[in-house]
């Protein structure tokens, strides 16, 4: 995977995670073309796009949509299910996500997603030992807060 | 899940404006970075926010660099910084501090300051260097998550020159007890491999190490290692094979701990990955293959599961399976596989079926062919991205025959891309076909551009084909093929031709058709001398035709078609064409003459005359050019008429040619005609006029408004007339019921059929492996299709009476796939699911046999069985619609064909039944059906999804073609052959010809008075004749009129005292007009129409219809 982005349906940018090395202007134009290219599309049109020399694929979650960069021989279909694994994952740590958790914790969403893909590749893909990674984690947060 | 996603999330704007809700007490409201938040989702407009991220910005740099901050206080700044860097604000400021943050803080502050530095700075930002040593201490703490978040940074960024710096370190963590930092470390080998190959390559026995790891989660990460160094190298590593094949199984089997389920479909992230790592080992290595043939038959197997996850892996093992060696097993199921994928109602399965489709289409065309009509549909598709894929798969299987529509298509599309990648990788496309195939794509250019494009174009085309490119070999492949091509242009269809494509034939022909060996000048000279026959061909197109056959005038047959066309144009209006016929004339009566050939063109023979004049004084020669500038310098009077060159006056004289007879035989019929006209004479719209009153007089004019009403009141379309609709009344049974559908459908095939040209011979021969049974179908090959050009050229049959449209007749051929149906009547070998099958079929005989009460049994072999009912064979898309007798053809030994039709309104659908009578099944069988005066589509029903070559024993095979006419003829008839083979015998033909009278193409035709008087004048093709009057009572016109109207559907447009006008049509779109008038108890025809011999032809039948009666 090359890059992933979540934003949402006005266009505001969520979440960012670059996996290869771009300078921040591209970054910048990428998301915006991106973004725009995404919002035109219809709810009933594939979940597929082909960009530049990459294949997109997005889904839409509520007000969120999420956007991954892939290489051409990559599987469409398994990235799709990258993207609701990691849905899924937000969904259980923050019990019952939404848009805003994921706004005012996204340092929180970033952890997750860390522990889930690792260098663009799906690192650990069962949920309950991301969430374990997490929670470890966190509960050393807690321990040294109160220490 | 996603719907409490969805719950949730629609309340968010609630939440958000309404921030003292208790649900917002969670999301850290009091926080700076919530306070921060919120001021922006409060604001109006950009330049608030701008002004407001500024500010913060400047309190987070005041913040940052005060020594009073704490770490944690730091933590809360670098979350507010990575928050605005979101926004698109730069906090460089921020980096260094982040850097510190990871060095310095907490665990709790680090894991911040790693993330900050992960998403603030990339691998080869400098700042990076001040991150080493931090991770050099992380990686050697023995607090877990501080290694994990080291290693997690490093497998995301690493400075590539210090990856030897901590190198040591992270191998040792493959031998962590843990296997999260196993696993980790895995990673962050795997990154060092991607940025610094060189640098990991003495470790390559680890990673084997790591693949057999205890912890399958190990086992996973080590995977994308292999898959990169098997991409590099698969060489190497075909050793492992047996042990990737041996972790497939264990995980398709179930093996692995459950945790790795994902929706209990097992660990399918490693699925898909070894699936990959498979294909590139079996990729072009047989013995490789094998070894994974059993276990990706149990991974389609077991993936049957209907979710998107199954679905991936499905994907993934189709193509595996079409990149390695093939079996024919498994690329059956994968087949079906793709095509649930094709057909499948959701659009991503069917853009992954698209995708796959272009995938293994070069290995296996038929599978395009089998979907076909999906793939027509797909074309038009309101997505743009399935349109774009389906383009894709339509670029690999462009062949000769199909470039044309291809190349039609993507420029459609670029059309309407806006997408610039797309546009250059089309355009890319575009061009390489044009490459390939120069010819089918100019060909496409100039049938397309017409007479609309550039008069340089085709100049420059000629130009190119006479200066050749480097080697005297390509030219001569290059001109070979293009004078093959044109050959079979011009026994196709000339007609639909534009002029100026006809005139770049013409001269390519006279040129270069010397380089086909096979092919006769004379050959060439019946087919230019059809150009000069034919309606619309201009004069100066002809003036070109002409000039081409003196180049080719040589030889005996030659010399009789000069003679005809001397005879036919010497007396010609335009002078050119006169001189033209007579030089070809002289030229092909004297061989001398012509083989002297060359021509001095420096006219070197005039030099001592020239010097003569110039020396009494005469002004030196000056090119037309040069005089016409100097002429407009000295602003002399305006010359232009004269100064037109001479090609450009050959097309205004043609004006006037084409216009000349039309005028004249209308102003001779109106003068020769007794209806009342007081116009004699005057100007072309005076007699316009005229005509329009003669109507007018009659009374026309009083009946005109109630029937305008009443037409108004019954049918809401002005187009149809209130006789109109008794006439659909009382026809109705002959009529046949015009749906929508059927003509939609019809398109849709005509497209398929242009797509799909030429696929499935090919796929006959790659995949089954099997010879051709006939040879050299394929344009693209010059020398096969001179061939088959010559071949039939000789056949005296073709050569005579019909132009046989060779590239009709190819298309047939290779397009053919047949419908077979079970037979119906129980045959010893049927296997035991024929017996649900042939319970439809009796039901289905038993309905049939009450609406066809004279359905005809074949009666010409007593022995054959006579239960056999060969219209419950019909294709469905027509079993609806009433057919016409079932005739029988021919029959042998071993085979029975027999044909019906079926009247559509837009064209004749004829269905050719193969009835196999033999006790063994027909193979390789093609049917060939052609005809000169016809056009004949091969139509495929959407029952079929694969295009079948056998007959099974007693069964049927039934082929639908949709047929319109090319030229009228009173029986148009339908040449077919049949080619099959017995199994171990020899292959065999059987020919057959059908004819259809031409009155199975009228339709009649809807039109008002007006638009029939305007119509009346702009057709020149007439004849007349008085016809038989059907006496009967009182109105023997009308009874007339009824009879024809009934007989031959014709449409009775009105009747006005003793005159009538009639209308139909042949299909599709050739009017012809009829005018009737009751004289001396005969009945007066005038026929019209813009097609030649339609009058005459369709007079004929009129005469039949009215003895029969």
């Amino acid at each position: 995977m090359q890059f992933m982005l979540l934003f949402s349906r006005q266009g505001k940018l969520r979440l960012q995670k670059w996996y290869v090395p771009l300078s921040d202007k591209e970054k910048k134009k990428i998301t915006r073309e991106l973004v725009q290219t995404v919002l035109a599309r219809k709810p009933k049109m594939c979940s597929f796009l082909e960009w530049r020399d990459l294949k997109i694929v997005y889904k839409r979650y509520a007000s969120l949509y999420f956007c991954c960069a892939i290489e051409d021989q990559d599987n469409e279909l398994i990235t799709l299910e990258i993207i609701h694994r990691y849905v899924e994952l937000l969904d259980k740590y923050f019990g019952s996500v939404c848009e805003l958790d994921i706004i005012f914790n996204f340092e929180k969403a970033y952890f997750i997603l860390d522990e889930f893909l690792l260098g663009g590749e799906a690192q650990e893909t069962s949920k309950k030992n991301v969430l374990k990674a997490i929670e470890q984690a966190d509960l050393l947060q807690e321990v040294s807060h109160v220490g | 899940m996603s719907d409490v996603v969805e719950k949730t999330l629609t309340a968010l704007p609630s939440l958000l404006s309404l921030d003292s809700q208790p649900g917002s007490a969670k999301l850290s409201s009091t926080s700076k970075l919530g306070n921060l938040i919120r001021g922006i989702t409060e604001l109006t407009s950009k330049h608030e926010e701008e002004k407001l991220i500024q500010r913060e910005l400047t309190s987070i740099k005041d913040q940052v660099s005060s020594p009073n901050t704490s770490m944690r206080q730091m933590k809360e700044l670098m979350v507010r910084a990575i928050y605005c860097e979101m926004l698109g604000y730069e906090a460089s400021f921020s980096y260094i501090h982040a850097i510190k943050l990871a060095q310095q803080g907490s665990v709790l502050d680090k894991r911040v300051g790693y993330l900050a530095v992960s998403l603030f700075l990339n691998e080869s930002h400098e700042l990076l260097l001040l991150l080493v040593n931090t991770v050099l201490k992380d990686l050697q703490s023995t607090n877990l998550i501080e290694v994990c978040m080291a290693l997690t940074v490093v497998s995301q960024m690493f400075p590539k020159d210090m990856i030897p710096a901590i190198l040591p370190l992270v191998e040792d963590k493959l031998n962590h007890p843990k296997e999260i930092i196993r696993r980790k470390a895995v990673l962050a080998l795997y990154k060092f491999y991607l940025i610094a190959p060189n640098q990991v390559q003495h470790i390559h026995n680890k990673f084997r190490k790591a693949l057999c790891d205890k912890d399958p989660g190990v086992m996973t990460a080590s995977l994308h290692i292999y898959l990169q160094l098997i991409k590099e190298n698969s060489e190497g590593y075909k050793d492992l094979t047996a042990s990737f094949v041996t972790i497939l199984k264990q995980v398709v089997g179930g093996k692995l701990p459950m945790d790795f389920n994902y929706h209990s479909v097992p660990a399918p992230w490693l699925q898909i990955q070894l699936l990959r790592i498979l294909s590139l080992l079996g990729k072009n290595d047989q013995s490789t293959s094998e070894i994974m043939y059993e276990v990706l038959d149990e991974s389609l197997r077991r993936a049957e599961m209907n979710h998107n996850i199954t679905y991936a892996i499905l994907y993934e093992c189709v193509k595996c399976i079409y990149t390695i060696q093939p079996k024919s097993e498994l690329l059956e199921k994968a087949a079906k596989c793709i095509g649930n994928f094709v057909l499948s109602p959701k659009i991503n399965l069917k853009y992954l079926g698209l995708k796959a489709l272009t995938y293994v289409v070069q290995q296996d065309p038929k599978l395009a062919l089998q979907h076909q009509m999906t793939i027509i549909e797909c074309l038009d598709h309101p997505d743009l991205i399935i349109k774009r894929e389906t383009l894709e798969l339509l670029f690999r299987i462009t062949n000769g025959q199909n470039v044309t529509v291809i190349v039609e298509k993507m420029l459609d599309f670029l059309r309407i891309s806006k997408d610039d990648y797309t546009t250059i990788d089309l355009v890319g496309k575009v061009a390489e076909l044009a490459e390939k195939y120069p010819f089918e794509t100019m060909n496409t250019v100039f049938s397309l551009g017409g007479d609309m494009m550039q008069p340089d174009i085709p100049n420059s085309f000629l130009k190119l084909l006479s200066e050749g490119f480097d080697s005297d070999e390509e030219d001569r492949k290059l001109r070979l093929f293009a004078v093959d091509s044109y050959v079979s242009l011009l026994q196709s269809e000339p007609n639909k031709l534009p002029q100026r494509f006809l005139q770049v034939i013409s001269w390519v022909l006279g040129e270069y058709s010397h380089l086909s060996a096979e092919l006769e000048p004379a050959t060439v000279m019946t087919l230019l001398s059809k150009l000069l026959d034919l309606k619309h061909t201009s004069s100066e197109t002809k003036s070109w035709v002409l000039m081409a056959m003196t180049k080719l005038c040589e030889g005996g047959v030659a010399i009789s078609v000069a003679q005809d066309i001397y005879e036919t144009h010497s007396s010609s209006m335009d002078t050119v064409l006169r001189q033209r016929a007579q030089e070809l004339q002289h030229l092909s009566q004297d061989s001398e003459l012509y083989l002297m050939g060359g021509v001095d063109s420096s006219l070197s023979f005039l030099d001592g005359f020239v010097s003569e004049a110039l020396a009494a004084g005469a002004a030196p020669y000056k090119p037309p050019h040069q005089r016409q500038e100097e002429l407009a310098q000295a602003k002399a009077l305006s010359l232009e008429p004269y100064s037109l060159s001479l090609p450009i006056s050959m097309s205004s004289c043609s004006i006037a040619d084409r216009q000349s007879p039309t005028l004249m035989s209308m102003s001779s019929g109106l003068s020769g005609d007794s209806t009342d006209l007081s116009h004699k004479g005057g100007s072309t719209t005076l007699k316009l006029d005229g005509v329009k009153r003669v109507w007018g007089r009659e009374g026309y004019l009083a009946q005109r408004e109630p029937v305008e009403e009443t037409a108004q009141v019954e049918v809401p379309s002005p187009l149809r007339s209130p006789s109109q609709q008794a006439e659909a009344d009382s026809t109705q049974s002959q009529t046949p019921t015009p749906t929508v559908t059927p003509e939609l459908e019809q398109d849709k095939q005509q497209l398929a059929s242009s797509l799909f040209v030429g696929l499935g011979s090919q796929s006959s021969v790659c995949l089954m492996g099997k010879s051709d049974p006939t040879p050299q179908r394929f344009r693209r090959k010059a020398q096969g299709r001179a061939s088959s050009s010559g071949a039939s050229e000789k056949t005296p049959t073709s050569l005579g009476s019909t132009p046989s449209p060779v590239d009709n007749l190819l298309c047939n051929s290779l397009l053919d796939s047949n419908l077979v149906s079970e037979p119906t009547n129980q045959t010893p070998q049927a296997s035991q699911s024929l017996d649900t099958t042939n319970g439809n079929c009796h039901e289905e005989l038993t309905d049939v046999k009450e609406n066809n009460p004279s359905l005809i049994h074949n009666n010409e072999e007593p022995d054959k069985p006579k239960d056999l009912c060969l219209s419950s064979h019909l294709p469905t898309e027509l079993s609806g619609l009433s057919h016409s007798e079932i005739t029988p053809l021919c029959s042998n030994q071993s085979v029975n064909l027999s044909a019906c039709h079926v009247q559509k309104e837009d064209s004749l659908q004829l269905v050719i039944f193969i009835f196999n009578s033999s006790d063994s099944a027909l193979q390789q069988m093609q049917l060939q059906v052609d005809s000169g005066e016809l056009k004949v589509n091969y139509c495929l029903s959407l029952i079929t999804d694969s295009p079948v070559e056998e007959v099974r024993s007693h069964s049927v095979a039934v082929c639908h073609y949709s047929v319109t006419v090319k030229r009228p003829s009173v029986h148009v008839e339908v040449l077919g052959m049949l080619s099959y083979q017995l199994p171990g015998g020899t292959p065999q033909t059987i020919q057959f010809s059908h004819k259809l009278p031409l009155t199975t193409f009228i339709r009649p035709l809807t039109l008002s008075t007006e638009e029939y008087g305007s119509m009346w004048l702009a057709f020149s093709q007439d004849t007349k004749q008085n016809l038989t009057l059907i006496n009967d009572d009182q109105d023997p016109l009308t009874t007339t009129l009824n009879v024809l109207k009934k007989k031959l559907q014709l449409h009775v447009v009105e009747i006005i005292g003793v005159e009538g006008i009639v209308a139909c049509q042949l299909v599709q779109d050739q009017p012809c007009l009829m005018h009737c008038r009751v004289h001396a108890g005969t009945l007066a025809v005038w026929l019209r129409s813009p097609v030649p011999d339609l009058p005459d032809c369709l007079l004929y039948h009129c005469q039949r219809a009215l003895q029969e009666h």
